[in-house]
């Protein structure tokens, strides 16, 4: 009989992956729903089993479906031949995401066939100290933006003394433009949960907690399941591991924020130090890393700590899953070596805009990212890299932008945004965000902006040295970069005029 | 089988149920056992009833012995807390810089003008709140929107009328 995999990744399921699965069941065919293979830009796609190995249709609609279940399948319209020949996605060095889109998430067998949880048995081996040197051996950052390297934390957590420790997942990926930790969840997820076991493991934490935000169902629904299935098959040993819904407050992203709200709090952030290794959920040692980095963890442990070394440039060793998105031809998700240049991923990956007007401006890393121009499209893809050019790496977002923007209202937005997330906790960043948002209002209409410019900068000044947080110590990145690089667009009396 | 209750302005929800004290009570015990309870607790309530109310929050004050204050303070912190009753169900647009960048805005206003209705308003026969959001993390294929669990990416002004009927 004939099988189709067709993905069930929220973004596979907003673009009709339903209605495609029930038609091709219908009309017969096994369907496997799997996570989704990140070329989003393709789904729905459906995958069809052949000898030679699976080669895909996309973007799909109901009609395509007899034509795919044919015999001469080949000559479909939307017949893209092997799946992993896809330009887009050979390019890749898969690792973390090596199972996404290929495995049914829930299905233990497919993932232990998948090489799941030999990290976690190599581990056990190799002890909780040699766990921790492994993980700084690989030169693994935090995955999340902030970049911190993991193993030191887990040594940090591994050495402190008490009686409970946490890991904690980050999983609140509230930065527009990113859906790694979305896709792997929905996709993989044992892959997360194996990361977990593994940093509790070699820390000596007997808990975890997946702090999962609200507008996530389908990841929350598939990691409870998961961890279900894992806690049935006595996977787990004696680690108690939980999904924690938040509440729609972008700041619990940020690491202190987060352990607030997971104590039942507002989600405030709390100054450093201590640090969240030594005294972080509920005064415990806790490890809080973001999901992508915990679920890079078994093919580090399963791999080797050099093997995974060997990817990458300078101190960004390993791989990144870039996420292309806004308006990008080819939007998904890219795991790639550290070391590539932007212009290659938004123009060669990506294929410029979907729109096919040029592109203008890309926002990387998040809301706090820099908005870079097409002239600065050969800096390299790696933290340092970026933080030299005052740009952020982050959480692997690339948000692309056509000529239509205006990057006054981009920068009023971020202003906004700040405004909009301020835990309220420190003034540069409650205050300084609505200020800012005013003076932004004013060069919006015209008035003395030169003047006003000034002001801005000024106040970004202290709202990157002022605040308590990244909120509102990166919120400068997406204002000062769009008036350093498009400064057409701030408001001369004469554009004003002009429109 | 659903229970109806009429809220403000006589607006209809029978996704949730009436104020019943008793099963808040038990809501409350259900939820409130592990560590930090307070969020899985109000995001529990919240699922029975529509939206936290005053009396809602004096039981869990008591349960989880913290001051009422404090309760107030953590309803008031996060978005998707309310303390209103809302429209039959809500659509939540995306209104982040993904979204943005393929002309979600313009979409939206759109929909908000034909429902004459406001972000985080309700149309006037109680059937539809429209919130905005930021990040469905369907920023591959913007623009966005979410009613209930239902996802639907690549918006334009027929599906997303489709999503809003």
């Amino acid at each position: 009989m004939t099988k189709l995999f067709i993905s069930r990744d929220a973004a596979s399921l907003a673009v009709g992956a339903d209605r495609l699965a029930k038609a091709a069941q219908a009309a017969g065919a096994i369907v496997v729903r799997t996570g989704s293979r990140g070329m989003v830009w393709l789904e729905p796609l459906v995958e069809l089993q052949t000898p030679e190995g699976r080669v895909g249709f996309g973007p799909c609609t109901v009609s395509d479906i007899p034509g795919i279940l044919a015999e001469d399948f080949c000559a479909h319209p939307k017949y893209l031949g092997l799946v992993e020949d896809i330009p887009f996605f050979k390019r890749q060095q898969r690792l973390t995401f090596a199972r996404c889109g290929v495995i049914d998430p829930l299905d233990l067998d497919d993932y232990r066939t998948h090489d799941g949880f030999k990290g976690l048995e190599r581990a056990r081996s190799l002890g909780p100290a040699a766990v921790c040197a492994e993980v700084k051996a690989s030169g693994l950052r935090g995955r999340g933006g902030a970049g911190f390297p993991a193993g030191i934390k887990w040594e940090t957590v591994r050495t402190a003394a008490a009686d409970q420790k946490y890991i904690v997942c980050n999983a609140d990926e509230g930065d527009s433009g990113t859906f790694a930790d979305r896709m792997i969840m929905e996709g993989d997820p044992f892959c997360l949960i194996e990361g977990m076991a593994i940093a509790g493991f070699a820390v000596g934490a007997s808990r975890g907690y997946i702090y999962l935000r609200s507008e996530y169902p389908h990841a929350i629904a598939t990691m409870n399941a998961a961890i279900g299935i894992a806690e049935e098959a006595g996977l787990l040993a004696g680690f108690k591991l939980e999904v924690r819904v938040g509440a729609g407050a972008y700041v619990c992203g940020e690491e202190t924020a987060l352990l607030d709200s997971l104590e039942g709090k507002r989600g405030q952030v709390r100054a450093k130090p201590p640090i969240p290794a030594l005294q972080g959920l509920f005064g415990r040692p806790t490890v809080v890393n973001n999901t992508i980095t915990l679920a890079t963890i078994p093919w580090i442990l399963a791999n080797g700590a050099a093997s995974y070394a060997d990817f990458g440039m300078g101190r960004s060793r390993g791989t990144m899953p870039v996420q292309l998105a806004g308006n990008v031809l080819r939007g998904g998700l890219f795991e790639t070596a550290f070391g590539i240049t932007l212009g290659e991923l938004v123009n060669d990956i990506g294929g410029g805009t979907a729109t096919g007007r040029p592109v203008r401006a890309v926002q990387a890393g998040g809301p706090l990212g820099a908005y870079l121009p097409v002239s600065q499209f050969d800096i390299l893809y790696d933290y340092e890299a970026f933080t030299a050019r005052d740009a952020l790496v982050g959480h692997g977002g690339l948000v692309v932008f056509d000529d239509s923007v205006d990057m006054a209202r981009m920068a009023r937005f971020a202003m906004a945004f700040c405004a909009h997330e301020s835990c309220g906790k420190c003034t540069p960043c409650r205050i300084g965000s609505t200020r800012g948002v005013e003076v932004l209002d004013k060069i919006l209409a015209g008035q003395d902006s030169a003047r006003h410019l000034a002001l801005i900068a000024d106040l970004c000044d202290t709202l990157k040295f002022g605040s308590l947080c990244a909120l509102g110590g990166f919120t400068p990145y997406p204002v000062i970069s769009a008036i350093k690089h498009f400064p057409e667009d701030f408001g001369t009396i004469v554009k004003v005029a002009a429109e | 089988m659903e229970k109806r209750i009429t809220g403000i302005k006589g607006t209809i929800m029978p996704r949730t149920q009436a104020w019943d004290e008793e099963e808040a009570r038990a809501i409350i015990a259900a939820h409130g056992k592990g560590e930090g309870p307070m969020l899985p607790v109000l995001h529990a309530l919240q699922a029975a009833f529509g939206f936290i109310s005053e009396e809602a929050m004096r039981l869990v004050a008591a349960a989880l012995n913290v001051s009422r204050a404090e309760v107030h303070g953590v309803v008031s912190f996060y978005h998707d807390f309310r303390t209103q009753p809302g429209g039959e169900s809500c659509l939540k647009i995306c209104r982040a810089e993904a979204c943005q960048a393929m002309g979600g805005e313009a979409l939206a206003a759109g929909l908000l003008q034909k429902l004459g209705v406001d972000w985080g308003g309700t149309t006037a026969d109680g059937r539809l709140t429209v919130e905005a959001v930021y990040c469905l993390g369907l920023c591959a294929c913007a623009p966005a929107a979410m009613r209930g669990d239902e996802v639907v990416g690549r918006l334009d002004a027929a599906n997303l009328a489709e999503l809003a009927a």
